[in-house]
């Protein structure tokens, strides 16, 4: 399925599948000889526990405005030629991905670093949460340092 | 005044709705907003130490003077990526 809203500019939030392939041809370029493509995939097993699917919410403007940021200050930091983030909201199951990053750079450090910056940031600053959905029927939100979980 | 806080996650779920509103002093602080939203919805109780208030979309302070026309938030610790 294409997520073609999702590669809007200032559309950083999206209900569907995140077109993967798509957001890699926008970030090559003549320009770069490195891409660098995040992807944070909804894990099966945490703490012993099954999960099914994790949901997301976000507090939409607020997000919007965060990861457009995000964005603009890595092009700040690190002289990049592409960088986008889209991130997926609702259901999220096993396997499939609820963020993407791409940074694409004249070389692989600064696409590396900037990229490995923005995830961090991202998990750090951006207001949207996630639930997992147990395997046993049971959910619960991921609240770092308020229920126990790091991840 | 009266104040509108939207709610989210966790602190969604505790109160049963997504925004609460509440009675808080006039020229009132983040820090005021926080006691009146403790006194107002105890469902918040575990969530509220841990949570910012964000004022206008920003992450705001204790000192932050909030207003009849902010558009305030309650964000407990995110978990995006």
């Amino acid at each position: 399925m294409k997520a073609a809203r999702g590669l809007a500019p200032m559309n950083h939030l999206t209900d569907q599948p995140i077109d993967t392939e798509a957001l890699v041809a926008r970030a090559t370029s003549p320009e770069a000889g490195a891409v660098v493509l995040f992807l944070g995939t909804t894990r099966e097993m945490t703490g012993g526990r099954q999960t099914v699917a994790l949901d997301y919410e976000a507090y939409h403007e607020m997000a919007e405005q965060k990861l457009a940021g995000l964005e603009a200050e890595a092009r700040e930091r690190w002289p990049l030629v592409q960088c986008m983030i889209v991130h997926r909201l609702g259901r999220v199951p096993v396997g499939e991905a609820s963020v993407a990053i791409v940074v694409s750079a004249p070389h692989r450090r600064e696409a590396f670093d900037a990229g490995q910056w923005l995830i961090d940031t991202l998990k750090r600053d951006v207001p949207i949460w996630k639930r997992e959905q147990w395997a046993d029927g049971s959910t619960e939100w991921v609240h770092p340092g308020l229920t126990q979980k790091t991840d | 005044m009266r104040v509108r806080v939207k709610l989210f996650a966790v602190a969604r779920e505790s109160a049963g709705q997504g925004d609460v509103e509440i009675a808080v002093p006039d020229g009132a602080t983040v820090a005021q907003l926080r006691q009146a939203l403790a006194a107002a919805v105890p469902a918040l109780a575990d969530v509220l130490p841990h949570a910012l208030l964000a004022v206008d979309a920003q992450f705001a302070d204790d000192t932050t003077i909030v207003t009849e026309q902010s558009e305030l938030a309650l964000i407990p610790p995110v978990s995006g990526g």
